[in-house]
């Protein structure tokens, strides 16, 4: 190993972290809907997910390069920053984990290296259209794309489906939801795992340990595959339960429909040039899955939820950034207090976690608000007619002050 | 700023086109082994309906190799 700073062990560690954090917070992802109808038993579920982002992890080097470049000039990158990027991240999972909301982790880490880089260098190093189109257009077009796919799969397979019965059909939907989750969490591993790597070699070259340019070293490329995959293994028990229970209830034929849509938007996406968020479009193809169902709801409440939590996720994760930069400002001592409040925030929301443990033996209960209002809302949905692809960036452009707006249009959709 | 409409929108046909296809055959796969139960239960056998539902899971298999083959690549 190179001969090594503080400062570097200390945002490389971070980096893990976050990798972990990745990994249990988007174990949801692959896993939720297999879960939720039975196809696997949680642990299996989340063993079978973390064996496969693992592998993933190995299959390329590609992404790894890509998550640094474009979206802040790399002239203002100092380890400090992506330190504190990394903070902002971390704290963002953290919570949403803590309330059970699938929220992008990509977002997370974007919106953190945005703040952290706004605050180190000011706003003209943060390049505005990239964000708008690597960031705004995919969370509105993901769970559009996947929602409506899901759906129109859903009701085919209802139709075609109808003289299926007994226990090839049972057998069937099982096996074709664990091959398109796996497929979902090999694609995850590939992703993910290699934006962590990404950052950490980001973090090399800032710091002059390594030659501009360079792959991944093999020791990167192993602990950032291993970190995701332990944090997949552990769990995001409440995300899972929020995605395959509280958006809505799933059959195995929705939850085939939802899963295979998912692992086709993801891989077609990333494969055609327009990436499109892991978590955004699972999101999506299970909603859409619920509607494609006749007598299938979508429970809004907790989608709307779901929908301020994707308008937060790269504000709040940017200003916490900001902030975990400015202090670092100060010096040695400035870094080691940011060191101190991401352990002790982290222990706290921990701790305020233990208070309603959700694990893999009540992921499946949800005493969900079935309760809630959801007449107003659902006749106000059904209104809505979906936007044609043209319109999207009228309204993209009105959610930009006010990410947090109840009225973001993606929800009327889908 | 330019926005990739292309690349957008081709991002939602071929997604749409291959969900729905591939949950399609999928389906058909699953009829045709449910209709094989159920001749077997009457000691009748449909030799078509499952070589057919053997070609569609050959099919979906196909497509998660080739989706294998796209994250490798």
């Amino acid at each position: 190993m190179e001969s090594f700073s503080l400062i570097l062990a200390i945002v490389v560690v971070t980096a893990l972290a976050f990798d972990f954090t990745n990994g249990f917070h988007d174990t949801a992802n692959a896993m939720a809907t297999t879960i939720s109808t039975g196809a696997l038993k949680p642990k299996v579920a989340v063993a079978m997910s973390a064996v496969l982002n693992l592998v993933g992890a190995f299959l390329s080097v590609e992404v790894a390069n890509t998550i640094s470049k474009g979206l802040v000039d790399e002239a203002g990158i100092r380890p400090e920053v992506i330190f504190a990027a990394l903070v902002g991240a971390i704290l963002w999972n953290l919570l949403t984990w803590l309330v059970g909301l699938p929220s992008s982790s990509s977002h997370a880490l974007m919106g953190g290296l945005i703040g952290a880089t706004v605050a180190s260098a000011g706003f003209g190093a943060v390049h505005g259209d990239v964000l708008v189109t690597k960031v705004l257009i995919p969370a509105i077009a993901a769970p559009l794309v996947a929602g409506l796919a899901a759906m129109l799969a859903t009701r085919l397979t209802y139709r075609m489906g109808r003289n299926a019965d007994g226990k090839a059909s049972e057998k069937g939907y099982r096996a074709g939801q664990i091959a398109s989750a796996g497929l979902v969490s090999l694609a995850h591993g590939t992703n993910d795992a290699q934006k962590t790597m990404g950052i950490i070699t980001l973090a090399l070259v800032a710091g002059g340990t390594l030659a501009p340019d360079s792959d991944p070293p093999m020791w990167v490329i192993l602990s950032a595959g291993v970190a995701i995959a332990l944090g997949t293994y552990l769990g995001g028990w409440r995300i899972i339960r929020t995605m395959g229970k509280g958006l809505t209830d799933l059959q195995p034929q929705q939850g085939f429909a939802a899963q295979t849509s998912a692992a086709t938007v993801i891989l077609a996406s990333s494969h055609l040039g327009f990436s499109l968020s892991t978590t955004h479009s699972v999101s999506g193809s299970v909603m859409g899955a619920g509607l494609g169902r006749k007598g299938g709801v979508v429970r809004w409440s907790t989608a709307t939820r779901m929908f301020v939590a994707w308008g937060l996720t790269l504000p709040a994760a940017a200003l916490v950034a900001a902030l975990a930069e400015w202090v670092c400002g100060f010096g040695d001592w400035g870094t080691a207090v940011v060191a101190v409040f991401l352990v002790a925030s982290s222990a706290a929301i921990w701790k305020i976690s233990r208070r309603e443990v959700i694990d893999h033996t009540n992921v499946n209960d949800h005493e969900g608000p079935d309760a809630e209002p959801s007449g107003v809302v659902t006749q106000a949905m059904a209104a809505v007619t979906p936007p044609p692809a043209g319109t999207v960036t009228e309204e993209f452009a009105a959610t930009i002050p006010a990410p947090n707006d109840p009225a973001s249009p993606a929800r009327t959709t889908v | 700023m330019k926005i990739d409409w292309a690349a957008l929108g081709s991002v939602f046909g071929v997604s749409l086109v291959v969900t729905v296809a591939l949950v399609a055959l999928f389906t058909l796969g699953i009829t045709g082994l449910s209709r094989r139960e159920r001749a077997a239960a009457q000691g009748q056998s449909a030799a078509l309906a499952v070589t057919g539902a053997y070609a569609c899971f050959a099919a979906c298999a196909a497509a998660v190799g080739y989706g294998i083959y796209l994250i490798m690549a």
